[in-house]
């Protein structure tokens, strides 16, 4: 067990290698460093020079990629060009503000959609399974710019209760942005929560059907106790994968949310690295999103390999 | 003992179709099970014997309803009752011992998490009187170390020690009635007699009454006191077990019966002709009409009632049953197989062939060998001839499966040579293979819903090979086409139906029919009858050997079933953990002297026959790797004689009659031993 656990880290770390030659190549190979992407119209003689002395871009690549890599594995991404601050002081409070924002939104969201998703299963094609049903099937279908738009124009601009956007530095301190993040996590958590419902739904309802179900019944097993006994635990493990990839796609920044209601997040910092051409933070945040992934589902990957018995002693076995 | 326990009374239970009519499984079903007694309840897929079994536990599947009657347990409608009222007599007064264990078992719980809500649920025993009672159950079903098995997952166990931990979780409510959904379907033919015999004890030293239902008159046979006979959702016959299958009034019964191979009888038994009427589609008039060969036009317009034989202690349904009436002799009949050709042309030649299931190591890998000392076939050697029909027979894990896969080009081999026709060595890569030797091995699997794309029409399934291998196109290709259905005996009109729209018989001729497409020399058959119900099994045989007869065609033939293998086959080769046990002209394999193997498969062997009981000469271990050295049934050999067995290979030893066993004893020994 722990020497599967141990290889699945390596695989991990190599996979994390891949992408950061990847993202490495890919300035590399594009027309231009981050100088001249960065300078624009100035790009010429004293300007470019100090720039790329200041960067360090005159040593060959494959000494830049690995002191670039040496000093990320220390944890140090380096230099932003336009905010001429360290990498880290950067993305500092945007993670912190990232994670609160997913945070909340998981910790509603998912157990939300766990208790709809056994609900509908368990009334299926009766009252409580149409209505919840109509409702998740319909907040799945609205795109998120709308969903989050309307939220502002009813809630914000008619009601006044809440404010529409996020007006505070990125290095609010989290009560103060409590108040602010309802509207956003009510946005996230409408998607997130119907399509995870619906899989729950379904899980349920294979497993209502199983063979071992339909026994516990003839068994005499009450039905309360045959759900949450038979039914459930089967049911949530294959749901396992599906939460552990929401969560790392609400850690990575849920991009047009985070616009929408102008929230200092990582999903707004990859928009505006982006198009100020900070090369530097682009490379640093790929580097992190691909971590989050990498380490979220090497998580759950080892949690449904220790709630499987089946998997688990298939595993020993080898 | 003659009080009654469970009264079915006028049952009919059945769905709403699409078009909004009530379409009915059960047809006012009665039948009294009394205390003590043990009611087989048997027909084939589709009769409603499940729906009836179920229904006796007060439990309707979802999307069917009662649609009038009564199933009165203790004189009370178990139709009636609240879920609350069931869950206090399911488990405790009525229990079930489900067809599939291995799906029935929760996966994520321990075995002996569920024994113990069993007892939680219907009995009154504190913790640790449950896990005495745990044991004692485990202990009562003979699974081995009881103790252990309380903390392992249904995963863990094999097929046969999964059914057993189902009988004592029912048993562990001390039940008035055991309910049995074909309990031993699916398990090795050694196992299933065990479990029986199993079953058999229970039932005698507990006094529980039981209903077994199952398609397998054999198995009915060894238990049941009385049997029903369910057709289209109707009894046709009941009556006492050894009536009912010495001398059947039914001409379903009777067909049936006859439709049954047998290990005694050499032929082939005798098929029904059609399939019996889905649900809904069934006319006024008998519903059996269309298949009896008794029927006069009276049958075609009057349904029969199920009238009771006050002499015979036997109810029938049918008008015409005096005419069955002492006809009995005839069950024991069967169709005479011409002999194959008396050339002997050997068309495969397998040498020395090893095929090993072992992941390479990345070094073997890039040297492309297989490092596998024990591999999981080995050192198999038969020559097929041209026409005749070769058997491969054993159980799960024999190899057999993997010796055919290997023949066909989908397995490669670790060792030997496979030769095909004028010792031409036939590559193990399907990709090596020339077209012609692709088109001249065909294969039939043994279910023709996974081998069939349910989405190519009939014509479009049997025009693949024809295009491949001929290049047919046009007219010509459709008159191939027709050809082949008139062949299989299907009518030009199944061209545009969809594998959905028809029966698991059709189904399996059409899978022939594409087999025989390619014209092929030899044709590798993978338990190609196991699907199917009895009656359509004879006709699958009898089809096969007719086409085999007309075109001079060879047949590998894979099987677990001794009695199918005995109808088909020319020639039998057993198998036991990959390794060649026994070989020779099949009248001479089921006869002693015997490899003890072959001994032990013989005796498992469950005939519908309430006085031939089964012989079970050896424990059921489960082996999941051949041993190391020495024969491969040293593990399991009721008549293994000392150190000899563990540590040498036996030598093949050829008896008077012509099969060659390899067994350390003496040959003669073993025939004066088996006598």
């Amino acid at each position: 067990m722990l020497l599967l656990i141990l290889k699945r880290i390596g695989l991990g770390l190599i996979t994390l290698f891949i992408v950061s030659l990847i993202t490495f190549v890919g300035v590399e190979v594009l027309p231009g460093d981050a100088c001249t992407t960065y300078l624009e119209r100035e790009a010429y003689g004293a300007a470019l020079d100090a720039c790329i002395k200041r960067l360090g871009l005159d040593v060959p690549a494959y000494e830049r990629y690995l002191d670039w890599a040496l000093n990320v594995v220390r944890g140090d991404f380096g230099y932003s060009l336009s905010g001429e601050m360290p990498i880290n002081e950067v993305l500092g409070p945007r993670v912190k503000n990232s994670l609160v924002l997913a945070s909340v939104s998981i910790l509603i969201g998912i157990p939300l959609a766990i208790v709809l998703g056994i609900i509908t299963a368990l009334w299926r094609d009766k009252l409580p399974d149409i209505m919840i049903s109509t409702v998740t099937i319909f907040s799945m279908t609205i795109p998120e710019f709308i969903s989050a738009t309307l939220l502002i124009l009813i809630v914000a601009i008619w009601l006044g209760w809440l404010p529409g956007i996020v007006i505070l530095p990125s290095d609010a301190t989290f009560f103060e942005l409590l108040s602010n993040i309802i509207l956003p996590v009510v946005a996230i958590s409408m998607i997130m929560t119907a399509h995870m419902a619906r899989m729950v739904r379904s899980s349920v309802i294979q497993v209502m059907s199983s063979d071992y179900v339909q026994m516990a019944i003839l068994k005499g097993v009450p039905y309360w106790k045959m759900v949450f006994r038979h039914v459930l635990p089967n049911a949530l493990l294959p749901a396992i994968n599906v939460v552990a990839l929401t969560i790392a796609w609400l850690l990575g920044g849920v991009v047009v949310t985070e616009v929408v209601f102008n929230y200092p997040g990582l999903g707004r910092l990859v928009i505006e690295s982006i198009s100020n051409r900070d090369l530097p933070v682009v490379q640093a945040l790929a580097i992190i999103l691909a971590s989050i992934y990498v380490g979220i589902n090497l998580i759950a990957d080892l949690m449904t390999l220790m709630l499987n018995p089946r998997l688990k002693s298939l595993q020993i076995r080898k | 003992m003659n009080e009654i326990i469970e009264s079915v009374k006028n049952l009919s239970i059945g769905f709403n179709s699409q078009k909004g009519k009530q379409i009915s499984i059960l047809r006012n079903v009665s039948t009294d099970i009394k205390k003590g007694e043990t009611v087989g309840i048997v027909g084939e897929s589709g009769s409603g014997k499940s729906t009836l079994a179920l229904a006796m536990m007060g439990y309707i599947k979802q999307g069917l309803f009662p649609l009038n009657g009564e199933c009165l347990f203790k004189s009370e409608d178990l139709l009636k009752m609240s879920s609350r009222q069931l869950e206090k007599i399911r488990g405790r007064k009525i229990a079930m011992i489900p067809q599939n264990a291995g799906q029935a078992l929760t996966p994520n719980l321990k075995i002996g998490y569920q024994i113990d809500e069993a007892l939680r649920l219907h009995t009154d025993l504190n913790k640790l009187e449950r896990d005495k009672k745990i044991s004692e159950l485990l202990n009562k079903v003979r699974l081995p170390s009881p103790e252990t098995m309380a903390f392992r997952y249904p995963h863990e166990l094999s097929g046969g020690q999964q059914q057993r931990v189902a009988v004592a979780m029912a048993l562990a409510g001390k039940p008035d009635l055991l309910l049995l959904d074909e309990p031993t379907t699916g398990l090795d033919v050694t196992t299933q007699a065990h479990v029986l015999e199993l079953l058999r004890i229970i039932a005698k030293d507990t006094g529980t009454s039981m209903i077994y239902v199952s398609h397998d008159l054999g198995a009915i046979a060894q238990v049941s006191d009385r049997i029903v006979v369910m057709y289209a959702g109707e009894i046709v016959l009941e009556g006492p077990a050894r009536k009912i299958l010495k001398e059947p009034i039914h001409p379903y019964t009777y067909g049936l019966l006859k439709s049954i191979p047998k290990l005694s009888l050499a032929g082939l038994p005798a098929s029904m002709p059609g399939s019996q009427p889905q649900p809904g589609s069934i006319k006024e008039g008998c519903s059996f009409y269309d298949r009896c060969n008794l029927a006069t036009d009276h049958c075609e317009k009057n349904s029969p009632d199920l009238k009771y034989i006050k002499e015979l202690d036997t109810s029938v349904r049918c008008f015409n049953h005096k005419e069955l009436i002492n006809q009995n002799n005839n069950l024991q009949t069967s169709i005479t197989k011409k002999s194959s050709n008396s050339e002997v042309i050997e068309v495969l030649k397998l040498k020395d062939v090893s095929i090993s299931y072992a992941k390479q190591k990345f070094f073997d890998q890039l040297l492309n060998k297989i490092s596998d000392q024990n591999p999981t076939v080995k050192d198999i050697n038969i020559n097929i001839k041209k026409g005749e029909t070769i058997a491969l027979v054993g159980e799960s894990g024999s190899g057999k499966s993997t010796i055919l896969k290997s023949i066909a080009g989908l397995l490669k081999t670790k060792d030997g040579q496979i030769k095909f026709e004028n010792n031409r060595i036939l590559s193990s890569d399907l990709k090596m293979r020339n077209p012609n030797d692709l088109r001249a091995i065909q294969l039939i699997f043994q279910n023709p819903d996974e081998s069939l794309n349910p989405n190519h029409t009939v014509e479009q399934i049997l025009s693949q090979p024809l295009k491949l291998y001929f290049n047919l196109s046009g007219e010509e290709l459709k008159k191939n086409i027709i050809d082949l259905l008139k062949k299989v005996r299907l009518g030009e009109f199944y061209m545009s139906r969809y594998p959905r729209q028809l029966s698991g018989g059709e189904k399996q001729r059409v899978a022939v029919a594409r087999a025989f497409a390619a014209k092929p020399d030899i044709i590798l058959c993978d338990e190609v009858t196991s699907a199917l119900d009895v009656s359509v099994q004879a006709a699958v045989l009898n089809l096969l050997q007719q086409l085999k007869e007309d075109l001079g065609t060879t047949y590998v033939f894979v099987s677990h079933d001794l009695a199918v293998v005995r109808a088909i086959s020319d020639r039998v080769a057993v198998l036991y953990q990959g390794r060649l046990c026994e070989i020779g002209p099949s009248q001479n394999v089921y006869k002693f002297p015997s490899h003890p193997y072959t001994e032990v498969l013989l005796g498992a062997v469950l005939e519908p026959d309430p006085d031939i009981k089964p012989k079970l000469v050896a424990e059921d271990i489960v082996e999941e790797k051949p041993p190391e050295k020495g024969c491969s049934f040293q593990g399991r050999c009721p008549r293994k004689i000392g150190d000899i067995c563990n540590s040498e290979v036996p030598p093949w030893q050829i008896g008077e009659n012509g099969n060659a066993i390899r067994c350390h004893i003496n040959i003669d020994e073993l025939a004066s031993l088996q006598q």
